[in-house]
């Protein structure tokens, strides 16, 4: 067992995570910047530990003040949880470096994962589909020809030191193709210093669909899927699980293709792989590999009942996965909301400023993970999410129906929050019935504009 | 003499990117409608104008450092 434990997060996550330390006996110690001094991921834990200014370069991202931190203080160990230094390889290698357990991957873990040439061979070559393309790295013009058999037209090609959606580039036709590969090399070149490509066919109307894993490095469980369609700008604002999209044999078929690429790259700790799901095609495909606690996670806990970061712990203090996959097993239906400081009526601003009220929803299947108090500054230095808000009920229908409710119980005066967004996407008749894909709320959110407006 | 005030709460850049020059030096003439720097709130960012021309900016608030709004950000003659 950890015997003393750093989280080198905060917001929402921090708090979690100090929970579910605070759970297994485990005492906490908070980092912090100078803006988030009387935030509550410092008030719940156990010690705390001021790492530098605001910006998040000189604090949550400053891997020397952070070490430092959890020197001074006697943690045996560190959680990064999500985002900041979550998936930097070399922050992995410095707490191990250190004498100290990471709770997460091993350094190499995180790198094969985060370069999209090496993620998607492993994944290959552990017989999880991918999406049509490239065996690898395109050599050249040539060998970018011959890929073209495989994909068709649309084609992608992509950066290999790309993500994020940037460094990629569309080609309709062979003509476009013979333009766009050496320019997209150019860019690459300059762009990430690395002029690598791989190309990849472009999936049509598709729903994210991801898996998540547990891994003790040599054996390793599915907690089954999460569907994240509803996303606006590649950010999930909605997730729920399971997915109704999923026939059972495909469900199966999708969740041991994960299970096979955590235990082909020895993972260790909490994982998601994330697919495309083309419904027309009946196929998924594998996008990449996170190697972290999601966001999302708390749906996949409604349905199972497994506390997924507690496992992590467990895991990271050196006990052997404790769950089976035949104990693993779905119950009802759970869908989360993401309430960001943003104003739906403004294309999405931020909105920092101070939660004047606050009343927190409640009751059977609600839960409501949140650094929110009454009275507390939301700063403007890091990202907009204040909130989620986890909804179980037996079936999807009925979660909805508990998701309005709650929504209602909600409020947090001071402030715009995406509530109303969530309100009128729970109201909407396709999203009722879940048809939608990974395009639909960007079409919806043009179409309803005046009505967020109002 | 006239202040360039913050439109916003966060973090004032004076460059696009970290690899760019920044968009104005001190000493600097400045023209109305001229970006001066960049406001980033909660990950997403902001360009700050100049409302009215003049022929000498100088910084009052430094790269990367955290702005309050109407926290002035420079000075203008």
């Amino acid at each position: 067992m950890l015997k003393k434990l750093l989280v080198a997060n905060r917001g929402e996550i921090a708090v979690r995570i100090i929970r579910a330390a605070q759970d297994l006996g485990i005492p906490t110690v908070a980092v912090y910047s100078a803006a988030d001094a009387g935030s509550l991921h410092v008030q719940l834990a156990d010690e705390a530990v001021n790492i530098g200014p605001p910006a998040a370069k000189k604090s949550y991202l400053n891997v020397e003040a952070i070490l430092k931190a959890a020197r001074d203080t006697g943690c045996d160990s560190v959680h990064p949880g999500y985002g900041f230094l979550a998936e930097n390889a070399a922050f992995s290698d410095a707490i191990t470096g250190a004498g100290l357990v990471f709770v997460g991957p091993s350094g190499d873990a995180i790198r094969m994962m985060g370069d999209k040439v090496s993620a998607r061979s492993a994944a290959a070559a552990a017989g999880v589909p991918v999406v049509p393309g490239s065996a690898g790295r395109v050599d050249g013009l040539e060998a970018g020809r011959e890929v073209l058999a495989e994909t068709g037209f649309p084609v992608m090609i992509k950066a290999a030191a790309g993500g994020g959606g940037r460094g990629i580039r569309i080609a309709d036709s062979l003509a476009e193709f013979e333009q766009a590969f050496p320019q997209a090399e150019t860019e690459a070149l300059a762009a990430f210093g690395d002029g690598g490509l791989y190309m990849e066919k472009v999936v049509g109307q598709a729903r994210h669909i991801e898996v998540q894993v547990l891994a003790d490095g040599s054996d390793a469980i599915h907690c089954y899927e999460r569907e994240c369609s509803l996303q606006r700008r590649r950010q999930k604002v909605w997730e729920e699980a399971p997915s109704r999209a999923l026939s059972d044999r495909l469900r199966e078929e999708l969740c041991a293709s994960a299970v096979a690429l955590a235990k082909a790259v020895k993972y260790s700790g909490a994982g998601t792989v994330e697919y495309l799901y083309d419904d027309e095609a009946d196929r998924f495909y594998f996008i990449e590999m996170n190697t972290r606690i999601q966001v999302e996670h708390p749906v996949t806990e409604a349905i199972t009942g497994i506390d997924l970061v507690a496992e992590m712990l467990r895991i990271a203090g050196g006990e052997k996965l404790r769950i089976r996959q035949g104990d693993v097993s779905v119950k009802g239906h759970a869908i989360e909301v993401r309430l960001n400081a943003e104003d739906p009526a403004k294309e999405f601003a931020p909105f920092p400023g101070q939660v004047a009220e606050l009343r927190i929803p409640g009751g059977p299947g609600v839960r409501f993970d949140s650094m929110l108090f009454q009275g507390y500054q939301v700063p403007p230095f890091y990202d907009s999410l204040l909130a989620k808000l986890i909804v179980h009920a037996e079936t999807r229908e009925a979660a909805i129906v508990r998701l309005i409710r709650a929504l209602n119980e909600l409020r947090i005066g001071g402030l715009k929050t995406t509530k109303p967004l969530f309100l009128a996407l729970a109201a909407d008749p396709a999203v009722r019935i879940g048809d939608v894909h990974t395009r639909w709320l960007e079409g919806w959110l043009i179409e309803n504009a005046a009505a967020l407006a109002g | 003499m006239a202040q360039i005030l913050s439109p916003l709460p966060g973090t004032f850049y004076r460059s696009a990117s970290p690899d760019q020059p920044p968009y104005k030096a001190d000493g600097d003439a400045v023209s109305a409608g001229d970006v001066i720097g960049l406001i980033e709130v909660m990950k997403s960012f902001h360009e700050v104008r100049a409302e009215t021309a003049g022929t000498n900016i100088r910084f009052i608030t430094d790269n990367e450092d955290p702005i309050m709004a109407g926290a002035p950000i420079a000075d203008l003659d």
